[in-house]
């Protein structure tokens, strides 16, 4: 098995998964802390894929999804995007229906 | 190496002749900066296409020699 379908299986085994540098509770760069973040606060479980632990992972899921950056966001498989755009489609209000439109869970903390 | 401002906004240009592109040195190391871009090659482009557009321009610079490139990209207001 190739890494590209090591990566595949990884985005597919959650229905919200981070690629980034460090874990969730002790994130190891500002951008993938950002993501953090704003998933805690919308109250959406995810599963934190540390990059930093695999040099293969860090440099294959660039070219998976054809973006030069940590942190990467999907949701049910499909690329969302970076921190700039998961912070963007937050604060415009776009990200919790998403979620919702594809039928992610969201515990009911999420503030309006 | 650092980049310069001015050799992002050339590389962003020469892929999208017509952007206009305000450039800002976020912490003055020539690794941070952000970049607001309006190219009417953008419209009707999903947030994540108009980014790849962008990066794409960087030929490869993006996640190598720079570090953090803050996107916010646009077509221009219709008239």
């Amino acid at each position: 098995m190739g890494i590209r379908e090591d990566i595949d299986g990884i985005v597919k085994s959650g229905d919200v998964v981070l690629f980034m540098k460090g874990t969730p509770q002790f994130p190891q760069c500002g951008f993938s802390g950002q993501v953090v973040q704003i998933l805690d606060h919308v109250g959406v479980p995810f599963k934190g894929v540390n990059v930093l632990e695999n040099d293969a992972i860090r440099q294959g899921i660039k070219d998976y999804a054809n973006w030069p950056t940590i942190p990467q966001l999907y949701i049910k498989g499909e690329f969302i995007g970076g921190c700039d755009i998961v912070r963007e489609m937050f604060q415009s209000g776009e990200l919790i229906p998403l979620l919702q439109e594809k039928g992610v869970a969201i515990r009911d903390k999420a503030i309006g | 190496m650092p980049m310069q401002a001015r050799d992002i906004e050339a590389l962003i240009k020469s892929a999208l002749p017509d952007a206009s592109v305000m450039i800002e040195d976020l912490a003055g190391d020539g690794d941070h900066y952000a970049a607001r871009i309006v190219s009417e090659a953008f419209r009707g482009k999903s947030r994540l296409q108009q980014h790849q557009m962008v990066y794409a321009a960087l030929k490869g610079s993006m996640g190598g020699e720079l570090h953090a490139l803050a996107l916010h990209t646009a077509a221009p207001a219709q008239k």
